[in-house]
């Protein structure tokens, strides 16, 4: 394809000159990071959108030309000529295809750290991009521009499988990040991708909003080598109202993840007054213990107004350190502060000795103090994925 | 499929509709505000029905359903001529958009034939400028129109020509990006909906129809579309734009919507015209519910998709109509 040729033919310079998309923020809980990254793709859609349709993984068949989606626990019934809630899967004569698959919308080389993974092959870059669309619809979604699209309506770059990998490698990238709006709906680019890079040594990581079926789960999990899940809220209220999904299908999902063995983060962007109660605080810690252990990263989040929540301000430093404190008293051993440049709660600490094993400012790394996976000073192992 | 860049042809549209356009019509008088300005305070949902429509092969007889929407327009506007009626609603030199719903596709579209013949009558009204739009070109050219992107008259292409505006509208639940057809080339808009059931939200008429002029309607269907469709409809440039609602009725569909579903139509060889959404939603609802009931259909309510918008539209809140049966003067003719 034209746009395909493109791309291999010049260097990542020229990439970069010719860039033009808009430089986009990554997860809801990164933004200071959005100011870093660097568009790699400039290519205008093509002409031909046959290319990115393929048919669908996870679904039924109805009668009457119709289909149930069983990608995410929404489970959408949908028409012929009709499209899901996430607006780029349709039924077309009862066959139901994917219209975003090798459809990129933005890409960028981002530090692992902006995803945010902590544990997970500290100071790395992530060939970082994204397709349209978003099973939710979050009040405060700093990407709405590419998650709350169809993928017609946003310029995109045609990237099969094995040309992701090959650009991930040119450009030094040891990770593939699947991020910024939903990779759940665009599942099936993300299989053929992630075993793509498998096969060539390139890891890959996806950053989601957990809304997902067991089954589609359990395969993404062992095609992948760390799922990040922002948890919206501890709230069936805030999901009903911010989110437009529900609290127990990601809690599931969650379990699922832990029982899969794929590295696992999570992310709780705090937005004022909707979900950041003590009791909330809480009771997400206590849940997080009991339901996945005391040694997943929760990484509480700062919060600034973007798309329907523009009236609400950012959350005050002093609210995400009300939140740390609550779930350190109940017993988490890596609680982070994210979005806060310069928070010693940053870095990561041993959960034994204090002492500080991941030293970072913003996404600068200024020392890891790790031996084999374990503290260098007291021996306890500290997990993650480090090599 | 456009070839050429689409920013170039947004552009090109936008300059010519620009200078076409006027957006000072609610500032003169004489020309009818969408409701529920309007004199009385009952809203006028006209049924008018002809099996003369159809000839004795069952097509359609452009000549008498002509005839059957200037009875519809006469009656719906108290007037001797329905030229007189039109005048009503438009006024010369307006570019005026007709919203056809075409996702039922050859089968279960708003006709051509309907289409052409409203377009005959704004053409004597004094309108020079018609742009018939849906949510796709590929959309409209499954219900038999052909598109038309270019060049003075009529035309006619879906909103994947000219794209939505960058800011979005919002209203309640709904935070949407509208148009540019909607909002920079048409003065006016006179929706055309047409009488079918909604698997989902329970009926698709005239409220439910404007969720073509947003770019995300895939997010709004949760809840039977309550409130979505009343909020979608409640956005400023959606109500502020639409002066009518002529739903195209020559057929019904009161099951299997909003697809195609041929073994549950039938023929109603009618329109209903209202300028309030939600008195003819309701009124329409009500025939889609008649016709269930005579065919041993399942009520919507029984189904768990009783199409509450339509109450939603009607509250304080939105006051996009009225959806109260002494509220509603029913016409038929």
């Amino acid at each position: 394809m034209g746009n395909d040729g493109d791309l291999n033919s010049v260097d990542r310079r020229a990439f970069l000159k010719a860039a033009s998309l808009p430089c986009l923020a990554a997860c809801s809980g990164a933004l200071v990071g959005a100011r870093l990254a660097a568009p790699l793709f400039a290519a205008p859609a093509p002409e031909n959108d046959e290319q990115f349709i393929k048919e669908a993984k996870f679904y039924e068949k109805l009668p009457y030309k119709k289909i149930k989606c069983k990608l995410c626990p929404r489970e959408c019934v949908i028409d012929d000529q009709e499209r899901g809630y996430c607006g780029v899967r349709e039924n077309r004569g009862g066959t139901y295809y994917t219209l975003v698959h090798s459809r990129v919308v933005t890409a960028h080389i981002d530090p692992i750290e902006k995803k945010p993974f902590f544990h997970f092959l500290p100071g790395a870059v992530a060939f970082s991009l994204a397709t349209a669309g978003c099973n939710v619809n979050c009040k405060m979604c700093q990407n709405w521009e590419i998650s709350q699209v169809r993928p017609e309506q946003v310029r995109s770059t045609y990237v099969p499988p094995e040309k992701l990998t090959g650009f991930a490698q040119q450009n030094s990238c040891p990770v593939i990040a699947y991020t910024y709006s939903e990779p759940v709906v665009f599942l099936e680019y993300v299989l053929d991708c992630a075993q793509a890079a498998r096969a060539a040594g390139v890891r890959s990581v996806v950053v989601s909003g957990g809304y997902i079926q067991a089954d589609p789960l359990k395969k993404l999990a062992a095609q992948v080598d760390a799922i990040k899940i922002d948890l919206k809220a501890y709230s069936d209220k805030f999901y009903k109202e911010v989110v437009n999904g529900e609290l127990k299908p990601v809690l599931e999902a969650l379990v699922t993840l832990r029982k899969t063995g794929v590295w696992n983060e999570i992310v709780y962007l705090v937005v004022p007054t909707l979900n950041d109660s003590d009791s909330e605080f809480q009771g997400l810690a206590r849940w997080v213990k009991s339901e996945l252990g005391p040694d997943v990263p929760l990484h509480f989040s700062q919060f600034h107004p973007e798309y329907l929540l523009k009236n609400l301000p950012p959350t005050p430093v002093e609210t995400l350190e009300r939140a740390k404190a609550i779930a350190d008293a109940e017993g988490l051993h890596y609680v982070y502060i994210g979005n806060v440049p310069g928070h010693p709660a940053e870095s990561t600490y041993c959960p034994h000795c204090r002492k500080k094993v991941v030293d970072r400012t913003g996404y600068t790394i200024a020392g890891i103090h790790l031996h084999h996976g374990k503290c260098q000073f007291c021996q306890t192992p500290i997990p993650g994925v480090w090599t | 499929m456009l070839t050429k860049p689409r920013l170039r042809t947004r552009r090109s549209f936008l300059k010519q509709s620009i200078s076409l356009g006027s957006a000072l019509w609610a500032l003169k008088g004489g020309v009818a505000a969408p409701w529920p300005a309007q004199d009385s305070s009952r809203s006028r949902v006209v049924i008018a029905r002809d099996g003369k429509i159809r000839t004795a092969g069952s097509s359609l007889d452009s000549a008498e359903l002509a005839k059957l929407l200037d009875r519809a327009m006469q009656a719906a506007f108290n007037c001797d001529s329905p030229l007189e009626a039109w005048k009503k609603v438009v006024r010369p030199g307006e570019v005026v958009g007709l919203k056809v719903n075409c996702l039922g596709g050859r089968g279960n579209a708003t006709h051509p034939e309907l289409v052409e013949a409203i377009a005959e009558r704004l053409r004597q009204a004094g309108i020079t400028e018609i742009v018939v739009w849906d949510r796709q070109n590929a959309d409209l050219g499954r219900a038999r129109y052909k598109i038309v992107e270019r060049g003075s008259g009529l035309r006619c292409f879906g909103n994947d020509t000219l794209g939505f505006e960058d800011d979005l509208s919002a209203f309640g639940q709904a935070g949407s990006r509208v148009c540019h057809t909607l909002t920079q080339v048409c003065d006016a808009v006179i929706n055309l909906p047409v009488l079918k059931d909604h698997g989902i939200a329970g009926v698709t008429l005239a409220l439910k129809s404007m969720f073509g002029a947003i770019h995300n309607p895939n997010k709004y269907h949760s809840n039977a579309g309550d409130p979505y469709v009343a909020d979608v409809f409640a956005l400023a440039p959606v109500r502020q734009k639409v002066r009518l609602h002529i739903c195209d009725a020559i057929n019904g569909q009161y099951e299997g919507g909003p697809s195609y579903m041929p073994q549950w139509m039938w023929p109603f060889n009618g329109l209903l015209v209202a300028r309030d959404p939600v008195a003819l939603d309701y009124v329409g609802w009500k025939i889609i519910e008649k016709k269930r009931s005579e065919m041993g259909a399942k009520s919507l309510a029984e189904l768990h998709r009783e199409p509450h918008y339509i109450l939603t539209a009607a509250d304080p809140e939105h006051r996009l109509g009225t959806c109260d049966p002494k509220r509603i003067e029913q016409v038929e003719i």
